[in-house]
């Protein structure tokens, strides 16, 4: 099971937080920072796990990713397999990078809803449900055309209503 | 109304804008975020739902990113969820997983936004639905929404039932009564020929067999099949997790699984899938050789991958191995070796621990100089890393592995002077343990000690506090087997010990103070060589007056004669003589002097005591260096009697205490513990010898070296009458020790140090005879290995040390309602004919040959389905069976077995009656299937 998956840059910042069990919002940043502090004080080429378990307790593993200004960081329980994580991770920036084209760290910024629809595209509940990226590119597009015309429909008719009412 | 929220709408920010003005506000993020929240609680309110919603989409993301409490839009998140349109629900659904849990209000309005999306024809709806329900589910939403979710496990839309299986997984941990609805279409979608369903399905299943694999055994022959013909590699690396669980528990099982777990380790190209072939193996099939040496095989290419990662998932893996199979880090010893010094921390640890797992008595040394020397290269954080593992290695189980502790000790003293060293208090620990156990290792414990004390730099590092403190203590203890207790008197009164905190300050001062009195008493002795022994027997009556003193009287004696052979080194090597005696006199008045100003009561106390010493002593000892022995005799009679009773107070053996021994003092009668101490001073009256003068110098000193309370005092009262006849049969037993029975313990005595083990048998029989070990004597030698050149020394163990509360953790068996649930579904149709087939084994001889197969399933069974509501009929019968459960959950069984009961009576009724009635199509099909497949 997926425990969590956040983003961070390198300066701190954090970009996505997702935690698949509810926790208040202190403890989520007092855990993100935790993490942050390991990360930072990591070399390059060096291994991509950290020992979770000081941070998230028994039983939780973590690996991450650095791509340009951001860490990916996925943590999880016994259950998930390291080195399948290390590709989720990697199927997830690829997502990110077709979404996007060269996805850089302002799109993630910029674009929170989506970047959170591609995470629950792949990740549901904690558990893995997709890991083909073009599928979830297809899942995506589909969800965003929903959105656009369910807000187109009704944009007319409420600005119309609007002014009448006036 | 629509006025304002039209204006609202139209100049709302965006989520867009507001990502944006925090990119770029100047009144600083935090007052941003607040005016932005401001503005938001505005929006809120608002009637119109795209303005809701958009203000609810920002307050998502301050929650999200910038940890704000959105809890207060809960409601409004219901309103949003309510919207026709697809993009109002997808924000609202993303609010309500970030910010609802158990305990939120309203969180039983949703029940019905969440059935009519689960209902929606919108497969993208339906999964918004699912994934909501995914996070928030508590047990009224899951039981529901079962049938809903019963429903979509069967939905064509491949979208949909991946997200519907992965869904159970929640509505069964919180509803466990839905397993009797849900689990058999769960177990059908095992046959799903599409990879991504079956993805969940299997996912599921190795979350749930996770918590509790035994109940998931009945589905071996499915995931086996799964196992045996997956492409996919998620897939197989889920089904390998199962049977990883499932594999310790069947060992038929495990036999026939181990075959394509091999084919599979050799073919893949995937090292995830790899890798958990090999934790597969060796975690759960580290019996089986072959497989074991294939796995190591494939470790070692892990190992010797550029890839950190994977070296240090193939240094995970040998950890793991090594506990049944320690060749195989042997194997792979240089390896391991070579990477402590890897750049990556992870990895330097992983062979840290892999390296201490070789650690035997016969290399230990070796090892650990390597280790020391890689401590003093590497950085801070790693190097005590390092020490930490040695000295947790080595004090294991009382030092189990360590034969020389000469060696260890000097190790000890090396370690603490690397410059990262921040283990102090450890050593500090096992310096002082080390002492009290091993006596054999004295002399170089003192020599440790004192190269610590002497060296002026050391005082100033705070971390080595706590390594002086032992070391200021041994050297005051053992200070008979200094070979210069001159020199060790002026380290301890060394100026920089004003850097000390007080408290080690105060054990500096006390060790000062034995050091000086055995120096005093080394040189009367000698000066009065003439007739020592006269001398001792003389000892005035006044001392062994006090009660608790008494007992020790022989021994003490015979401790005399003992150190007095070791002053003919002691003196050899720095003669003691008047004239230093002196000047160790001056020294103590100029060091001490300034302290009894102190404000630490414990220093002021330490140097008051050695400064009143000096008092008393100083003139007589400078009066007799002038008149040479000839005027004051009868005075340095008096002198010589203080200090040999200050001598004699101090070179009484001090005994390690377990922990429990209070524990183990019962109350005498009579005697109140509670009652008001304000008649101690009565009591303590009586028991006061007439010559309180040298009273007050003995008992302070005697009650704190023997570590007793007040009530071992009458104890040791106790002790006293019957000792003379303990002392016979100890000397008895010592005498002909080889016809006793070994006290059991695993005791290593070496034979030739027969004061020592006299010495120790005394101790022990004075103190609680109960705390200390016996020891034997000769009994054990065999034992010794005479590989060694030098015999292992003897270490003092205590009862409770010894057997120590072993921490097994015995792994909790859930045997919570879901288990239960879901072996109410597995094995609930064999719940009833058991006991009918039981005796038709019994009775019919045809299928004896079958009995065999059938017990393992049985017996499981039996313990499978004790906390199983349906299986209560037969666990009624079976009481003579063998039962693994332990009799305090009983209780606990049996209240939750009266529970379900009563559930079922309420509501199962139906359910009971159509289990009945499958049970007789079930039974054949069913029973058959494990047996043939596990054999």
């Amino acid at each position: 099971m997926i425990k969590a998956v956040m983003v961070m840059n390198t300066q701190g910042k954090t970009r996505l937080a997702k935690f698949y069990e509810y926790l208040p919002v202190e403890k989520q940043q007092e855990l993100l920072r935790g993490v942050f502090a390991v990360l930072c004080s990591r070399a390059e080429n060096v291994s991509n796990f950290i020992d979770a378990e000081s941070i998230f307790g028994p039983d939780s593993r973590l690996v991450y990713k650095h791509f340009a200004t951001l860490y990916f960081v996925f943590v999880f329980d016994s259950s998930e397999n390291e080195l399948a994580v290390l590709d989720l991770i990697q199927v997830f920036v690829e997502t990110l990078d077709r979404c996007f084209k060269n996805v850089c760290e302002l799109d993630v910024v910029f674009n929170y809803s989506k970047v959170h629809t591609i995470l629950d595209e792949m990740i549901f509940g904690g558990q893995v449900v997709e890991t083909s990226s073009s599928e979830i590119m297809k899942a995506v597009e589909e969800i965003s055309k929903l959105e656009a015309a369910s807000n187109a429909i009704t944009l007319i008719p409420k600005s119309a209503s609007g002014w009448r009412s006036r | 109304m629509s006025g304002p929220s039209l204006m609202d709408s139209l100049f709302q920010r965006s989520l867009e804008d507001l990502i944006k003005g925090l990119r770029q506000q100047l009144i600083g993020e935090q007052a941003f975020i607040s005016k932005s929240l401001e503005e938001i609680r505005k929006e809120i309110k608002s009637t119109d739902l795209s303005t809701k919603s958009t203000a609810l989409l920002k307050l998502s993301y301050l929650s999200n990113l910038h940890f704000q409490d959105m809890s207060f839009a809960a409601f409004p998140a219901l309103e949003v969820l309510s919207s026709p349109r697809f993009s109002h629900k997808k924000i609202a659904y993303h609010a309500i997983s970030l910010s609802f849990h158990d305990s939120t209000p309203v969180l039983l309005l949703i029940t019905n936004h969440l059935r009519k999306d689960l209902n929606s024809t919108n497969e993208f709806e339906v999964s918004l639905s699912l994934q909501c329900l995914s996070r928030i589910a508590n047990v009224d939403l899951a039981r529901d929404l079962t049938p809903e979710v019963f429903t979509l496990l069967s939905s064509n839309k491949l979208y949909v039932r991946k997200r519907a299986v992965a869904v159970v997984l929640r509505v069964f941990e919180k509803y466990p009564d839905s397993v009797r609805v849900c689990f058999k279409r769960l177990v059908e979608n095992l046959e799903n020929s599409d990879p991504q369903v079956l993805s969940a399905v299997v996912g599921v299943f190795s979350e749930l067999a996770c918590k509790d694999p035994r109940s998931y055994l009945p589905l071996a022959p499915e995931f086996y099949k799964i196992l045996v013909d997956s492409k996919n590699n998620w897939i197989s690396i889920k089904v390998l997790k199962i049977f990883s669980k499932l594999a310790p528990l069947e060992p038929r099982l495990a036999k026939r699984v181990v075959e394509p777990i091999c084919d599979l380790m050799r073919n893949t190209g995937a090292k995830s899938l790899l890798f958990e072939c090999i934790r597969t193996v060796v975690t759960s099939l580290s019996e089986n050789e072959s497989a074991v040496r294939l796995a190591v095989g494939k470790v070692r290419e892990f190992l010797e991958d550029e890839d950190p990662n994977l070296k240090y998932l193939g240094l995970q893996a040998l950890r793991i191995v090594a506990e049944k199979h320690l060749w195989a880090v042997s194997e792979n010893k240089e390896v391991v070796i070579k990477s402590l010094s890897d750049a990556d921390p992870n990895i330097k640890i992983e062979s840290l621990r892999l390296v201490m797992a070789m650690v035997s008595e016969h290399n230990v040394s070796e090892i650990s100089r390597v280790l020391v020397n890689y401590a003093i290269k590497s950085d801070p954080v790693f190097c005590n890393e390092i020490l930490g593992s040695i000295l947790s290695t080595c004090s294991r189980n009382l030092y189990e592995i360590v034969v020389d502790f000469d060696w260890y000790v000097s190790l000890l003293g090396e370690m603490s002077r690397i410059p990262h060293c921040q283990m102090g208090d450890e050593i500090e620990n096992q310096l002082i343990d080390i002492g009290l156990r091993v006596k054999d290792v004295r002399p170089e414990l003192v020599r440790v000690a004192r190269d610590l004390l002497i060296d002026p730099a050391l005082l100033g590092n705070s971390f080595l506090h706590g390594v002086l403190s032992a070391a200021a203590w041994a050297s005051g203890e053992y200070v008979e087997f200094s070979r210069n207790p001159l020199e060790l008197m002026e380290a301890l009164l060394q100026p920089r010990t004003s850097l000390l905190p007080p408290p080690i300050r105060a054990i500096y001062i006390q060790s000062a103070f034995k050091v000086l009195v055995f120096c005093l008493h080394t040189c009367f002795m000698r000066g009065k060589s003439i007739a020592p022994s006269a001398s001792l027997d003389n000892l005035p009556a006044g001392v062994s007056a006090s009660a608790s003193y008494e007992s020790f009287d022989d021994f003490s004696v015979e401790n005399g004669a003992d150190v007095a052979v070791v002053h003919g080194q002691t003196c050899a090597s720095a003669p003691i003589t008047k004239e230093s005696i002196v000047n160790i006199l001056n020294m103590v008045e100029l060091a001490l002097g300034p302290l009894l100003g102190s404000h630490d009561v414990e220093v002021h106390e330490r140097a008051r005591n050695l400064l009143g010493f000096v008092d008393l002593t100083k003139p007589e000892i400078l009066n007799s260096s002038i008149h040479e022995n000839r005027d004051s005799e009868g005075k340095r009679v008096e002198t010589s009697k203080i200090i040999k009773l200050m001598h004699d107070a101090f070179s009484k053996e001090l005994g390690p205490v377990s922990s429990s021994a209070q524990g183990k003092v019962s109350l005498p009668d009579g005697l109140v513990l509670k009652e008001n101490l304000g008649d101690l001073e009565m009591i303590c009256g009586d028991i006061e010898p007439p010559s309180s003068n040298s009273f007050s110098f003995g008992s302070p000193y005697e009650e704190e070296k023997e570590g007793l309370s007040f009530s071992n005092l009458q104890i040791r009262d106790d002790n006293e009458q019957s000792n003379e006849s303990t002392s016979l049969l100890a000397a008895h037993r010592k005498r002909h020790g080889l016809y006793y029975l070994s006290s059991g313990k695993s005791e290593m005595i070496s034979n030739d140090y027969p004061p020592a083990s006299d010495h120790t048998l005394q101790g022990d029989i004075n103190d609680n005879a109960d705390d200390l070990v016996k020891l034997t004597a000769e009994s054990l030698i065999p034992k010794r290995k005479p590989k060694h050149g030098k015999p292992r020394p003897v270490v003092v163990k205590l009862d409770e040390v010894d057997e120590k509360p072993v921490a097994m953790k015995q792994p909790e068996s859930r045997d919570d309602s879901l288990s239960g649930a879901v072996r109410d579904v597995l094995f609930g149709s064999e719940d009833i004919p058991p006991t009918s087939s039981q005796s038709n084994l019994s009775n019919s001889s045809k299928r004896k040959g079958k009995e065999k197969q059938h017990t393992d399933p049985h017996s499981k069974e039996s313990a499978v389905g004790d906390g199983n509501s349906s299986s209560r009929r037969r666990k009624d019968r079976s009481q003579g069976k063998e039962r693994r459960r332990k009799s305090p959950r009983k209780n606990d069984e049996e209240r939750k077995d009266a529970d379900q009961k009563e559930k079922k009576k309420s509501s199962g009724g139906r359910h009971k009656s159509r289990q009945r009635a499958e049970e007789p199509l079930k039974v054949p099909a069913q029973t058959p299937v494990i047996p043939d497949f596990l054999l």
